[in-house]
């Protein structure tokens, strides 16, 4: 017998003696972050950055697969009893040497996770943790000349490419309300002193937003530089109408933290989650990741945004509409719709 | 049913009145749930799972007398455990705002014979929708006994303080062929049923598991100790099966409980379903570790006014409850556990006779019973 039968045999065997449980119910009160349990992580320091960031510095368990630069993490946090599943861009070097990941998290106004991440996370508290993922990356070979446009907390995944890999010729342009709001300012500025980044910073208290027109004249050899963009949609709309006008489109990577959601007309219905045996009424607006929750039904739930696809969930009935986009999707055999980004355009039928 | 209707002085606007009432209190609760319960039933739940595994751990050496008694009352504290405050309540969804799979009412499973789906069916929507509705609320003896004067007589009752005790020591297989609704099931033609025959698979199942892990593999890995761990075993079995029938014929069986008709509950408003649990439950008096141990299930009234309401917080919404029973001139039965156990058990005797004076009866009410 090869050792990897005798190990699935003995495991069976254990599941015998701890039947209804599994052994690794057990093994979770010691051992939570050990190889074979569900990947988890366990916040070590909560570092501040500006008033309302701070840097999270977490131990993944021995589950954690590495990162690449600019990708982000699905993180679970217990807010007030109830787990709450949140994206945050990693903004560690993928070679450092302890082995601790960081995500940077900017409290956002009501927002659940991001203020309690801030202002109240405890070093020692487990969090659970998915495999880091996303394609905001830089490509295998490193291109001659970079921009990074970005603003607020959108600084974040380009934080973590910049500490990762250096460049001959990058220029940043950053945009945040005042100095002190510009997050991981004075290591920038290091940078800039060390003449390893050229950096323009836009205080829009005092600036006003970035008027995308003004690139050529801040960074006038743009349209040559292979792009990074990151924040809040109205910039990287504007980026991207920019880029497509010059007919460089494919220069321009960009990553949106929010979905823009366009107002729902009516419409809405009656939900059923056909497993759970819940029936609810939805309006038109409210997401039915929100409504299965609101309703006791384990969704599964991930970035909220629409990025992740960790709440997709088969349409059985019905049809839903798109928050973002407007777009309705109907019920088909093998659909699945992203509960976080849609909610009920009349009566359907989510499996959960 | 009693002669006199203990609810006769309400009328319907103050039975509404009082639902709002307790909507409140419902409100107030769920409004201020957070991090301090989840960390009670994250504490409840480690602490189970470490007793247990200590438990076990010295009944590997069950041989010596003193590890036999300590490992054997340890079981039986974590097999209480496991099925009071944790699982009853789990499956309840009482914890199901966490959104912690782990502890969720669609992923537990605890250590007791009836499947969690079959019970979620039975206990939750079944018994906590028609509470004390006679023909609807099987938990009303089990179907196995009369424990009120208008369900009809019948000579199988005389044995009914036989069936009691022996549903008592093995009870979580009376729940499981409860569940399963053997006696109706049984019958030549439904057996074949395919539905029931996948359930009764599931409870087979269950069963196989349970019984291996207890009576064979736990006494095999204890060697020399074999006998005296499965010995043990049982011993812990029966001391949780007993504790727990106990604590449930409290919840409904004591003298001062009501029971309803069928037609009573049409077109039953909140108010009224409200009012329906309330005269249909009964508490246990005591002690902090007293309400622990009977997965606070000694505040059967509250439990049963607000099943998803997390279990902790059932002593503090008693404060408010009793004083709603005041306020609306109604009788909150409770009492010590040995009063309420002796009284529940007084019915069961009393009742395996037939009625001393017939009760008045109207002729619908008797077709009411022989339909049900």
């Amino acid at each position: 017998m090869t050792s990897t039968a005798l190990r699935s045999r003995a495991w069976k065997l254990l599941e015998m003696v701890t039947t209804p449980l599994l052994p690794s119910d057990y093994l979770d009160l010691v051992s939570p972050l050990r190889a074979g349990a569900d990947l988890r992580g366990r916040i070590e320091a909560v570092r501040p950055e500006t008033g309302d960031a701070a840097t999270i510095v977490i131990r993944p368990g021995q589950g954690w697969r590495g990162h690449t630069a600019g990708q982000y993490v699905r993180i679970g946090v217990d807010v007030d009893g109830v787990r709450l599943w949140r994206a945050y861009s990693i903004t560690s070097p993928t070679h450092r040497q302890d082995g601790r990941v960081t995500i940077t998290v900017k409290a956002i106004p009501d927002g659940k996770v991001s203020n309690h991440l801030v202002r109240r996370a405890k070093p020692g508290t487990l969090i659970q943790l998915d495999q880091p993922t996303g394609d905001f990356v830089l490509p295998q070979a490193k291109p001659a000349k970079v921009l990074y446009l970005t603003a607020g907390s959108g600084i974040t995944p380009v934080m973590g490419m910049l500490r990762d890999t250096e460049f001959d010729d990058v220029v940043m342009v950053h945009c945040a309300p005042q100095p002190q709001d510009v997050i991981f300012r004075n290591e920038l500025h290091e940078l800039v002193a060390d003449k390893k980044l050229r950096l323009t910073e836009v205080h829009t208290d005092t600036d006003g937003m970035l008027d995308i027109a003004r690139l050529d004249e801040l960074v006038p050899d743009w349209a040559e530089r292979e792009t990074w963009a990151c924040g809040p949609s109205g910039l990287l709309d504007a980026a991207e109408e920019h880029w497509t006008e010059r007919g460089v489109q494919e220069r321009l990577h960009t990553e949106r933290f929010r979905p823009s959601i366009v107002v729902a007309g009516d419409g809405g219905g009656e939900v059923t989650f056909s497993s759970t045996g819940k029936t609810v009424d939805a309006d038109g607006a409210t997401p039915l990741l929100d409504i299965g929750e609101e309703a006791g039904v384990l969704m599964p739930s991930g970035c909220r945004m629409g990025i992740c696809f960790g709440c997709v969930t088969p349409l059985k009935a019905g049809a839903v509409r798109d928050l973002r986009t407007g777009e309705i999707t109907e019920a088909e055999p093998g659909v699945l719709i992203q509960t976080c980004v849609s909610a009920a355009a009349g009566p359907c039928d989510i499996e959960r | 049913m009693t002669a006199i209707d203990p609810t006769v002085h309400l009328t319907a606007e103050q039975v509404e009145e009082l639902g709002r009432e307790l909507d409140a209190i419902r409100d107030e609760v769920i409004a201020d749930r957070g991090e301090k319960d989840a960390d009670y039933i994250r504490k409840v739940i480690s602490a189970q799972r470490k007793l247990e595994l200590v438990s076990r751990g010295v009944l590997l050496f069950s041989i010596f007398p003193p590890a036999w008694l300590i490992g054997t009352a340890g079981l039986s504290v974590a097999k209480i455990m496991d099925n009071m405050e944790i699982g009853h309540n789990i499956l309840h969804g009482q914890w199901d705002w966490m959104r912690d799979p782990k502890i969720h009412s669609t992923t537990w499973e605890w250590d007791h014979v009836s499947p969690s789906e079959q019970w979620k069916h039975s206990h939750n929507e079944l018994h906590h929708t028609y509470t004390n509705v006679i023909g609807k609320d099987n938990d009303l003896g089990y179907g196995i006994m009369r424990v009120d004067e208008d369900q009809k007589w019948h000579p199988f009752h005389l044995g009914q303080p036989l069936w009691n005790f022996l549903n008592a020591c093995f009870f979580e297989y009376g729940i499981a062929a409860y569940d399963l609704e053997l006696g109706k099931n049984l019958h030549k033609r439904r057996r074949k049923n395919p539905e029931f025959r996948a359930r009764a698979k599931a409870v087979g199942r269950k069963i196989r598991k349970q019984v291996l892990k207890d009576y064979v593999i736990h006494p095999l890995l204890s060697g020399p100790s074999f006998l005296p761990t499965l010995g043990a075993t049982f011993t812990a079995n029966l001391v949780r099966n007993i504790w727990t029938h106990s604590v449930i014929m409290c919840g409904h069986f004591p003298e001062g409980v009501q029971v309803f008709e069928r037609r009573s509950i049409k077109g039953e408003t909140r108010g009224q379903w409200y009012l329906r649990q309330m005269m249909g439950s009964a508490n246990i008096s005591g002690s902090k570790a007293m309400h622990f141990m009977t997965g606070n299930l000694s505040h059967q009234i509250e439990h049963h006014l607000f099943p998803d309401l997390p279990s902790n917080r059932y002593a503090e919404v008693a404060v408010k409850v009793r004083a709603l029973f005041e306020k609306y001139e109604l009788e909150y039965v409770t009492g010590p556990l040995p009063k309420q156990v002796f009284s529940a058990w007084h019915k069961v005797f009393r009742l395996s006779l037939p009625n001393k004076k017939p009760t008045v009866k109207t002729p619908n009410r008797e077709k009411e019973l022989v339909a049900a």
